[in-house]
């Protein structure tokens, strides 16, 4: 399943360190973050609870860019 | 005192900026730019007022230099407590080596050596200040770039109003079905794919397609969501879902667009992993080597010398214009071509278009138009329209394309009563009954089985002989015609340094050298199956050198040939799905020509992106030359790495500007 989600994200480098950190969360199968439109779209693997997952990628976003934010 | 004339004006010119900032431009800031920007500026009235006033200040105070020292850190922490808590953050984070904590090291650095010396503050307050107002001005600009773009793609409809037994509601347009009925306003956007049942207006479908000139459209047309109704109110059948509607599917793509990195992006993300910890070490060398040296030599070490020079060297090291330009370059290029009406699923596909040298077409559906097309009637002794009524009513219950294209030629309505006893001889033609006549239409093999005269053409094109109560009236000549801009685009890619051209097609020979000849196509192939395209195009790969090869395909049929190519582009593909996963390029509208523009578009973001690559590594490696030989000071390195990163940023934002190339 995926989701798109809005985001706040200042430099195209922060965008992609994003992007990694979301990837490598568990729960996720891929994740894109489109820097231009400001936008992440996560693909959650099956039988994942997205908001939980979301919680996690919130959190492993914020270590690698303390300034970004999703809004779930 | 020249140099503290020059901090002191550099200072006003801070304040001037900020004010006028905050004048004209404080509706387009975000929250954040809003704080950083009156961080600088409370930050920078200060130092000020400390650089003009302190002297006599604090030497009434009888120059207490605990007082002078508190009054220096309070500005730092204005300015740079934010730097120093993501630098912090970094290192509990197991993230150390960033450009945060270069600028922290330095600048607490330069700071603690002022304290030990008691001297000099203003450079490690300026290292912080200045990175500051680099980094506002990046997140400034790139902010008002995005916003140009993202405003232009703005084609997500909010809602649909949706006629239920004459009442009319708002509602979510995903929550439409197929076979509702909705209405568009003038001035609001098509939320569904459908047919139009009521009404004509025109459309603009700029942000789909590029294309300025407004559309007409009227009952029974198709009508794609994303554009938006202009003139007349409009009554829509839906015949997709929200999901699979042309403006769903458009967004995806951009949205999902640059999740595939290019090699420049690879490069520079892993330049970059290595590159901070080497120039930190680098700098640890520096401040720790040389003293060594000169102590076992028996000189002064200069500790305070060196330890200044490594920390101006860390300054100069930072990265940042690297780092955020050549992403922001590839952002800025996909969404520059996007406003054109061309979708570039990835940067990586950006740059390969950019070293494209051979573009292989399909020629039904991009060169030509894929509909079929009466191009000339040659009538024996009955007026062309007469033949035309003939041909048109024999033909009129057929759904053959040929067919529909004679009836759409004649271009009235047929009256079906009149026409009788109509007759398909499959692959041969028709014979009919019309008007009392027995009319025949058909190719040469018809005319033969009736024992019927018939004149060879000299003409390409099928041909449809006529033969009105036995006796032979002459023929219609029907073909696939060029696109108006076909040669034109052909024209615009030896242009943009395309090496070679190639057509394929199914159709024969005759046909395929015209069209070649006509165009001036390089190569052709003609008579090829869609499994013939896909070996042909291997064929070329292997001929190529160094070039990479660029497929454009209608999405017909040609799914798997998009694939193979280095690049598949599908042309005015917004219904058909297979060639959206396929393509690697999308061109909304079927305008040739684009092709060569997506070509222009990708070789000046290249362009700008190795100029940034260039310029930034090699104005890096000379201040770092200086500094650690000691002929430049931290200002200078300050002012490097800021300047370079806005000079790198201006110049990424121009992939933006691509609707005149």
């Amino acid at each position: 399943m995926k989701k798109t989600y809005e985001i706040e994200v200042d430099c195209a480098n922060c965008a992609s360190k994003m992007e990694t950190a979301a990837k490598k969360t568990a729960g996720v199968k891929d994740a894109v973050v489109n820097f231009m439109t400001q936008k992440m779209i996560v693909e959650f693997e099956d039988g994942q609870d997205k908001d939980e997952v979301m919680e996690r990628v919130l959190e492993a976003c914020k270590k690698v860019e303390s300034d970004c934010e999703i809004y779930l | 005192m020249i140099q503290e004339l020059i901090i002191d004006g550099l200072l006003v010119v801070v304040i001037i900026a900020c004010l006028i900032l905050f004048k004209i431009a404080s509706d387009n800031m975000t929250k954040k730019q809003k704080k950083n920007l009156k961080r600088i500026f409370i930050a920078t009235v200060i130092l000020l007022l400390v650089q003009t006033l302190g002297v006599k200040v604090f030497a009434y105070f009888g120059d207490n230099r605990w007082l002078r020292l508190s009054v220096y850190l309070l500005i730092y922490y204005i300015i740079g407590s934010d730097i120093v808590y993501k630098a912090y953050k970094g290192i509990k984070n197991g993230q150390v080596f960033d450009e945060n904590f270069l600028m922290v090291v330095a600048s607490l650095g330069a700071l603690l050596l002022a304290i030990i010396q008691n001297g000099d503050y203003m450079e490690a307050i300026a290292v912080m200040l200045f990175y500051q107002v680099g980094e506002w001005f990046q997140s400034y600009a790139v902010g008002r770039s995005r916003k140009n773009i993202t405003e232009l793609m703005d084609i997500r409809p909010d809602y649909a109003n949706i006629e239920v037994d004459g009442k009319i509601t708002k509602v979510d347009p995903d929550e439409v079905k197929i076979g509702d009925t909705i209405i568009v306003k003038p001035g609001e956007k098509v939320p569904l794919d459908g047919i139009v049942i009521e009404g004509h207006s025109a459309l603009d479908t700029a942000a789909l397609t590029g294309e300025s000139l407004p559309r007409d459209v009227k009952v029974d047309d198709e009508i794609i969501s994303g554009c938006i109704n202009m003139t007349g109110l409009l009554k829509i059948k839906t015949t997709k879902l929200f999901g699979e509607s042309t403006v769903s599917k458009i967004l995806d793509l951009v949205e999902n667009a640059s999740s595939r990195k290019s090699k420049s992006e690879d490069f520079i993300a892993k330049f970059a992993r290595f590159y901070t910890p080497i120039v930190c070490y680098a700098a640890l060398a520096l401040a720790i080597i040389p003293p060594v040296f000169l102590y076992f030599s028996g000189n002064d070490p200069e500790v305070y010398t060196w330890i200044y020079r490594a920390l101006s060297f860390l300054v100069a090291s930072c990265p940042c214009a690297l780092v955020i330009s050549i992403p922001l370059s590839f952002f800025a290029g996909i969404g520059g071509a996007s406003k054109e009406g061309i979708l570039i699923k990835g940067s990586n596909f950006l740059e390969t278009l950019s070293k494209t040298d051979t573009v292989v077409f399909d020629k039904t559906g991009t060169l030509t138009k894929g509909v079929f097309e009466v191009v000339a009637i040659h009538h024996n002794k009955k007026a062309k329209e007469e033949l035309l009524y003939y041909a048109a009513s024999a033909e009129s219950a057929s759904s053959h394309p040929i067919s529909k294209s004679i009836l759409k030629a004649y271009g009235k309505d047929i009256d079906t009563s009149k026409v009788k006893d109509i007759e398909e001889i499959s692959g041969e033609g028709v014979k009919a009954l019309v008007d009392g006549k027995v009319v025949l239409a058909g190719n040469d093999k018809l005319m033969k089985r009736f024992g019927i005269e018939y004149k060879d053409c000299h003409s390409i094109g099928t041909i449809v002989h006529i033969a009105i109560d036995e006796i032979y009236e002459g023929h219609i000549v029907i073909a696939d015609i060029e696109k108006p801009n076909a040669k034109k685009a052909i024209e615009a890619l030896k242009e943009a340094h395309v090496q070679k051209t190639v057509m394929l097609t199914g159709d024969k020979e005759k046909v395929a050298n015209l069209v070649a000849s006509d165009l001036k196509i390089d190569e052709y192939y003609s008579e090829l199956l869609p499994q013939d395209k896909v070996s042909k195009v291997e064929a070329l790969l292997d001929e190529e050198k160094g070039g990479k090869l660029a497929f454009v395909g209608d999405g017909i049929n040609d799914a798997p040939v998009l694939s193979r190519a280095d690049i598949g582009i599908a042309m005015g593909a917004m219904g058909s799905d297979a060639a959206i996963e396929a393509a690697d390029i999308v061109l909304m509208d079927d305008d040739p020509l684009k092709i060569a523009k997506a070509i222009k578009i990708s070789k000046k973001c290249l362009r700008i992106v190795y100029q940034n690559i260039v310029f930034s590594i090699f104005i890096k490696i000379m201040t770092l030359i200086l500094v650690a030989l000691g002929f430049a000071n931290m200002w200078l390195a300050v002012f490097a790495d800021v300047g370079v990163m806005i000079l790198a940023v201006l110049n990424a934002i121009r992939c933006l500007f691509v609707s005149k190339l």
